[in-house]
């Protein structure tokens, strides 16, 4: 795999469910330490996109690249390894019910082929645990209280952050988040945003962000966690802050890529379907 | 056709994984238990319930023909060659197919089998070769309870209303029973398994429309597991008694 090569890639992706298009004629790339927020209303194709960038969904046709690494015809057992360095917070949670939220987080550390040689890592204060590691990331999401608990005695916020800490887990390169403010009321869907922001300001981590809240893709594109306030802050304000020319805008319609671009230019749109979002999100 | 083949897809990977790893033996021994264990209160009852009815209408029957003291042998052979396997998969169909199918219904319309797969594990080789292994465990076990559970029930009627005497009544069914005979009660199970398993997961694993999806693929394993479970039985005994 080429260093320079996009983190994803999408040429000319075409996917049908029965008949009715999830993607269509779909492509894109986006580098390391890159941001792409999706919208697009219900059933337009947004959770597909990231199914197929994952390799969970097989397009009918074009080519998907996962780190350079053309996954299209990837068996599902080569797609485990090149999956371990994907973290992904599913819409519906994706927790899993019979377990902890402990097991759950440290469920990708002790079930990826890859990781599960390094469950105890290396850093240079010595060697973690798994149990250490997972501690560590509830302790990011602020649930470090929570390890014995079951997904279904957390409230819906509280699952969400807990499925963020088991994406954040194993230190991913490129990180997938499904509508992770969806249902939620604003406190904690800012709460979420935040938690997000954090994340890139210490890992710059590329992420494609998927939601229908414009809110939640204007912070992302203009603010940044400060952590000696622990408060956002316009990243404009700090020197040298470049997130905002690497953070983009995708509106997705039908299984088109409807619209892609900076903020500026998705604001100047004109487009009815492109305007609606924008005045959603400002409501 | 296409159902047919995505079946005997998930079928192949499914029985495939039982000769690969990674296996997941906690996984197997939880569903043993609450396959085997949680059903056996049920068999036993429908064991025995199924001796004592057969054993009070073959004793009316065979009174015609002055043969009473042989109604030990008429359950023997009904209980192990149909009776038993079949009730009790009808049984397990219920109780089990049911509960894989909206087990794993559940877990696929909350992306719960998505994350699997996106954290690095098969969930045929976690969720489906477990099922299948455990039940084709466990089911040829309660059958074999069930077939003695069934002939004490017979013993208990044909001693206290038939006055037929317990040494009489367990002498005639077990010289009735051939090796053929327990061979076909215990492949039937086996097949049995295979078909519960297999279908609970296979609805399971394709649910879509959420909680009323869940509801329709649990419907359709108990529907197909039960038909089935008729149809293999018939065609088991054809070749069993082809080759006698």
């Amino acid at each position: 795999m080429a260093s320079d090569a996009p983190l994803v890639r999408f040429d000319d992706v075409s996917l049908h469910f029965g008949g009715t298009p999830a993607l269509d004629h779909v492509s894109f790339e986006m580098g390391a330490g890159e941001t792409r927020i999706v919208f697009g209303a219900a059933g337009s194709g947004k959770t597909t996109l990231l199914k197929a960038a994952l390799g969970l969904i097989k397009p009918d046709s074009g080519r998907i690249f996962l780190f350079g690494q053309d996954i299209t015809e990837l068996s599902e057992q080569d797609l485990y390894d090149l999956r371990a360095r994907v973290g992904i917070l599913f819409q519906e949670g994706g927790l899993f019910d019979s377990l902890t939220i402990e097991e759950n987080v440290a469920y990708p550390l002790l079930n990826q082929r890859t990781l599960e040689a390094a469950a105890t890592q290396s850093n240079g204060a010595g060697t973690r645990t798994t149990e250490e590691r997972v501690q560590e990331v509830l302790n990011f999401v602020e649930l470090g209280q929570t390890l014995e608990k079951f997904p279904s005695e957390l409230s819906g916020g509280m699952r969400r952050r807990v499925g963020i800490a088991r994406a954040l887990v194993t230190a991913p390169a490129l990180l997938l988040y499904d509508s992770p403010t969806a249902g939620l009321d604003p406190i904690t869907a800012n709460t979420i945003i935040a938690l997000i922001l954090r994340e890139r300001e210490e890992r710059n981590t590329a992420a494609i962000l998927v939601t229908h809240r414009y809110l939640d893709g204007h912070l992302i594109a203009n603010f940044r966690y400060n952590p000696s306030s622990g408060t956002l802050e316009r990243a404009s304000r700090v020197a040298g802050d470049s997130r905002g020319v690497t953070t983009k805008f995708f509106v997705m319609n039908e299984g088109r890529l409807f619209f892609q671009g900076s903020e500026s230019e998705l604001q100047s749109a004109t487009d009815p379907y492109v305007q609606k979002f924008l005045r959603h999100g400002s409501s | 056709m296409e159902t047919f083949q995505d079946f005997f897809i998930l079928s192949g990977r499914a029985l495939r994984n039982i000769f690969r790893g990674p296996h997941y033996a906690d996984d197997i021994f939880q569903q043993m238990d609450i396959i085997g264990v949680g059903s056996l209160p049920i068999v036993m009852l429908i064991g025995l319930f199924s001796g004592v009815v057969m054993t009070m209408q073959m004793a009316r029957a065979l009174e015609q023909y002055g043969a009473q003291g042989q109604v030990g042998q008429i359950v023997s052979i009904a209980l192990v060659r149909e009776l038993g396997p079949v009730l009790t998969a009808v049984l397990v169909a219920g109780r089990n197919a049911s509960g894989i199918a909206s087990e794993l219904g559940s877990m696929r319309v909350t992306e719960q089998i998505d994350a699997m797969r996106a954290l690095g594990t098969d969930p045929i080789q976690k969720l489906v070769t477990p099922r299948l292994i455990a039940t084709s465990f466990v089911l040829p076990l309660l059958t074999i309870i069930a077939d003695f559970i069934g002939l004490v029930g017979g013993a208990v009627i044909a001693f206290t209303l038939l006055d037929i005497s317990g040494s009489q009544y367990w002498t005639a069914a077990w010289r009735a029973l051939e090796y053929n005979d327990l061979a076909q009660g215990l492949i039937k199970p086996f097949f049995f398994a295979v078909v519960i398993a297999l279908v609970g997961c296979f609805y399971g694993m394709r649910t879509t429309g959420g909680t009323q999806g869940v509801g329709r693929a649990t419907t359709k394993a108990v529907v197909v597991a039960s038909v089935w479970i008729f149809v293999l039985t018939s065609m088991v005994t054809r070749v069993f008694l082809y080759y006698k």
